[in-house]
């Protein structure tokens, strides 16, 4: 198993190894310590290998993700995850703002709180937080679940275009064209995939979220609003 | 772009750290401003005394004669690098100021305040603050910033912090968009202005407002309403350190609190050089809401 130590080793040489991995390897586990909240670790995996990186990391860990499963063992900054793919990120601690950003694909797990901007154009990501997202989170998401089991901050998918929004707590308010809907069985189904995709079972159930969604309003230039540009 | 740091000690025992973890946490950010650095240190003072800071270009000998001869007092005078720092008694202060002013137009006033010490130049932040010997430094609190310049050219006048007020610097990240109507508002209000940077208003608006009787955190609460623009704010007084965001909190920051500190950091690289910092409650401060640690 190769154990990198990025106070010895450079992240565009972890990067590197992690890149030109071939297609038959069998180096499927990496460890890396020391991360010291450095930027673009395990960013751009195209193999599905596991990264574990035992600590903080800084912006846009595990960005592009294709197939990798990679966790951080402590708080991840702005942009983790962001445009991934497929694939797993899980972070154990807390994440700061864009997590998730214009994703995708694959599944993003944090076990903490996430920050403002939270799955921003998220394009098919799932997105689960344990905890509670911050505010703007979900601008112009387009399509993918972000699943919060807290609350979320002001202004929840604002100028949403279809991904579905479910939280469990109070939503301190919702955005532009952002509304309360009432969840077909086939939605609650998928959320009920997305739960199991993330390891939660009887921690919450799929009946005790909320679904926020579009309204659909400003799909189309409407002529009563041309006084307003 | 641009880096903020500050720490603001609680626990007194780390005061002769203060000046090196500055340094290493200035340093982490250089990634983010590599045009130029500053930093204010709030050190020891005495209560009927003022430091000025002084950037002063060449050998200081005659100047410490000429303030000797004028004043009839020993010149004070601690240089480092590029900067000076001038022990006066309060009283002479307005006396000094317009004696330097009318005789040394070239010597620029940086800082004034009981306790802190302001110094800032252009280059790499790491070495900017080997300049001045930030390492070695003793203090309360200190605020540093790293400029990446977009609103106004790379000079040492450029640098944060800035100070307007006794005792006051503010450092900002991000960039104001109503700066020139309300520098007018401020000089209409008497207020003096040495640049044409957005953040110099920001620093004397916070001062307008505490000489009109505001506290630190009615200031920067006023400035929610007053000031336009992408901002974090992290402003130092004589016993305060504040953080404020602005309401869609555009520029980042993250901050840990021990039982010993408070520290703020542009990016977690910078508060990961802090002692104990794994133990450290780390947050993010929320959008338009005003933090202030008072000693």
């Amino acid at each position: 198993m190769p154990d990198i130590d990025l106070a010895q080793t450079s992240v565009r040489e972890l990067n590197a190894a992690l890149h030109g991995l071939p297609g038959d390897s069998n180096e499927t586990l990496w460890k890396v310590r020391n991360p010291q909240g450095k930027h673009a670790i395990a960013a751009g995996l195209n193999f599905p290998a596991t990264v574990e990186i035992e600590g903080p990391v800084g912006y846009y860990c595990a960005g592009m993700n294709c197939l990798g499963t990679v966790i951080v063992h402590g708080n991840a900054g702005t942009g983790v995850a962001e445009n991934m793919m497929s694939g797993e990120v899980r972070v154990m601690g807390d994440a700061s703002q864009s997590a998730g950003a214009t994703g995708r694909g694959g599944l993003l797990v944090i076990e903490g709180n996430a920050s403002a901007r939270c799955g921003i154009s998220m394009k098919g990501i799932d997105i689960v937080v344990k905890g509670d997202i911050g505010p703007m989170s979900a601008f112009m998401a387009q399509a993918g679940n972000l699943v919060v089991l807290g609350g979320a901050g002001e202004n929840l998918g604002d100028s949403i275009y279809e991904a579905r929004l479910w939280v469990r707590g109070a939503v301190k308010s919702l955005g532009a064209d952002c509304i309360e809907k009432e969840p077909t069985a086939e939605e609650r189904g998928a959320l009920k995939t997305v739960l199991q995709r993330a390891g939660i079972n009887g921690e919450a159930k799929a009946e005790d979220f909320r679904l926020y969604g579009s309204a659909r309003t400003l799909y189309h230039f409407h002529i009563d609003n041309v006084g307003a540009y | 772009m641009c880096g903020i740091v500050g720490l603001f000690l609680k626990n007194k025992a780390l005061a002769p750290e203060l000046g090196s973890l500055t340094a290493k946490m200035l340093k982490m950010m250089s990634d983010r401003g590599p045009d130029s650095a500053g930093f204010a240190v709030y050190g020891a003072g005495e209560d009927d005394e003022i430091k000025l800071t002084l950037r002063i270009a060449g050998a200081t000998g005659a100047f410490a004669a000429a303030f000797a001869a004028r004043f009839g007092l020993p010149a004070r005078l601690t240089q480092k690098s590029s900067h000076a720092v001038l022990s006066i008694p309060a009283a002479l202060e307005a006396e000094v100021r317009l004696w330097l002013a009318g005789e040394y137009p070239g010597i620029h006033l940086v800082g004034a305040g009981t306790r802190m010490e302001l110094y800032k130049d252009v280059g790499l932040p790491g070495d900017v603050a080997d300049r001045f010997g930030l390492p070695a430094m003793r203090g309360t609190h200190a605020i540093g910033h790293t400029r990446m310049a977009t609103e106004s050219s790379v000079t040492t006048d450029g640098a944060h912090p800035f100070s307007t007020g006794l005792d006051q610097c503010l450092v900002h990240n991000g960039s104001l968009s109503n700066h020139n109507a309300m520098r007018r508002v401020l000089i209409r209000e008497g207020l003096a202005f040495e640049t044409e940077n957005d953040s110099e208003v920001a620093a004397a608006y916070l001062t307008w407002r505490m000489r009109e009787g505001a506290s630190l955190e009615q200031a920067l609460t006023a400035s929610l309403a007053d000031l336009d623009g992408f901002y974090t704010f992290v402003v130092g007084t004589e016993s305060g350190f504040a953080v404020l965001r602005d309401p869609i909190a555009c520029k980042p920051a993250v901050m840990a609190e021990t039982d010993d500190y408070v520290a703020f950091g542009s990016e977690y690289r910078a508060l990961a050089v802090l002692p104990d910092i794994e133990k450290a409650r780390l947050f993010e401060p929320e959008p338009a809401r005003v933090y202030v640690w008072e000693h």
